[in-house]
């Protein structure tokens, strides 16, 4: 069900109909109606960690265990040759010899696709700089769909740093390959997308409207993206300083929402979403977070499998 | 000598490039990476009248011959240039070079926090040409786009 290009920098490397056939078999994992404990039996991952992660890693490593694979773990450089000057070429070549499947997470952009070219295993981006998250933007597409049985049609509010936030423009550029309805992109003047992700949103005639005001959105939105403000992106801590916690959306806010609109959120989260809004039955980010293991057990299993 | 004669007068043996958009001339000369120190014998007409272009620009250099890079790079910045190789006061041959697909070292990914422009990496820039009108190039790597102004700037060294 995959074309012969199984490496996965950007959610666009998947057409949309592998996108649906991933979702349909995510879906039959979470509903326990297919087994796939041993689909991957004596197959093994590496995943290289250039940057911090708990739930893409874990959910990464939980997934293979779970397909009956086997996993080994990079992280970051401290303790590798990395430190000895090795080059990043070198590090993804020798996981491409020990392993069959290479995740990699790294804050040099193109760093995914050099190791594609570089590896013959498949190589899977797990976050890239501030514009790739591919299987992040595959959880949240998997639980809109859950929530609401379909992508198209459905108002999208995108909310917080949008210039940082890889999650927001992996996400848009995922919703570029569907017929979204409205998509409002609600950030402070600096941290508004940039050109590049507006571009995606322009080339595939998605339209979309740019505000600072939650004001009006809340009510309309049947999906409200939230994103952390990206402290480690900042130059300028006093910068951070300014912009952190211009969006809370708290209660206030969960009651001005349509009852069956849901609230998403990649995690992790700081000031933006305050626990109080966790008991509203709008607030999905928790299963979004555990629907991660049975999106990336599909994906697993329609590259390998 | 007429004012004319003198701006078109005839090189024995080189490269004119004719029908440069006007004004874009500088970037021209930046892609055949003339510093001016080289030696040779540069004219550079700027915004001279043009039946085709209305105004357009043409570069002369005597004793040089133009590569298969530099001549895909002047086609994505001058799609409507032509190269007339000259000898013994005559053109030999006169083409209009095609843009590229692809241009692969030549040219640096803008975004310097891609992985094409690290240093310790063996790596080649890579760019796809996206669209020829307007030329826009994206980095294979990271994405990122270049427009066609800002090929001159971007020259691997």
């Amino acid at each position: 069900m995959m074309s012969d290009n199984k490496d996965i920098v950007d959610v666009t490397d998947l057409s949309r109909k592998e996108l649906e056939h991933l979702f349909e078999l995510a879906d039959q994992i979470e509903n326990h109606t297919v087994n796939t404990s041993h689909s991957l039996d004596g197959k093994i991952m590496a995943l290289a960690f250039f940057e911090p992660s708990t739930r893409t890693r874990l959910s990464f490593e939980s997934a293979m265990n779970r397909l009956g694979g086997r996993t080994m773990t990079l992280l970051e450089t401290a303790m590798t040759s990395a430190t000895k000057g090795e080059n990043f070429a070198d590090t993804v070549r020798m996981l491409d010899f020990y392993s069959d499947i290479i995740v990699i997470r790294h804050s040099v952009e193109g760093a995914s696709r050099f190791a594609a070219d570089v590896c013959t295993s498949p190589v899977i981006n797990a976050g890239e700089g501030m514009m790739y998250h591919p299987t992040q933007t595959m959880i949240d597409l998997y639980e809109v769909m859950r929530s609401f049985g379909r992508i198209d049609g459905l108002n999208y509010a995108v909310v917080g740093d949008l210039r940082h936030a890889r999650v927001a423009s992996s996400l848009l550029r995922g919703l570029s390959m569907f017929h979204p309805g409205a998509i409002e992109l609600v950030s402070p003047e600096q941290l508004r997308a940039t050109d590049e992700t507006k571009h995606s949103l322009d080339s595939a005639k998605v339209k979309f409207e740019e505000g600072t005001s939650l004001e009006g959105v809340v009510e309309k939105a049947d999906v409200i993206y939230l994103t952390r403000v990206q402290k480690e992106r900042f130059g300028d801590p006093l910068e951070y300083e300014r912009v952190r916690g211009s969006y809370i959306f708290g209660e206030d806010s969960v009651r001005k929402m349509k009852k069956e609109s849901v609230i998403l959120h990649a995690l992790p989260r700081v000031d933006e979403l305050p626990p109080a809004v966790d008991k509203y039955p709008q607030a999905r980010y928790f299963e979004q977070a555990k629907r991660g293991v049975f999106v990336r057990m599909a994906l697993l299993k329609m590259i390998l499998g | 000598m007429p004012q004319e004669e003198l701006r078109v007068a005839k090189i024995k043996n080189g490269t004119v490039i004719d029908h440069i958009p006007a004004g874009k001339a500088l970037q021209v000369i930046r892609i055949l990476g003339i510093k001016g120190t080289e030696g040779h014998i540069a004219t550079i007409l700027m915004n001279v009248p043009s039946l085709k272009l209305g105004k357009k620009d043409l570069v002369k250099i005597e004793d040089m011959t133009v590569g298969s890079g530099q001549a895909q790079l002047i086609a994505l910045i001058a799609p409507d240039a032509s190269l007339n190789i000259v000898s013994d006061y005559e053109v030999k041959k006169k083409y209009r070079p095609n843009p590229p697909d692809v241009v692969e070292g030549l040219v640096r990914c803008p975004n310097m926090m891609c992985i094409s422009n690290k240093r310790d990496e063996p790596i080649v820039p890579k760019l796809k040409v996206e669209s020829k009108n307007p030329v826009v190039l994206r980095c294979a790597y990271c994405r990122a786009i270049l427009p066609a102004d800002e090929i001159a700037t971007n020259l691997v060294e």
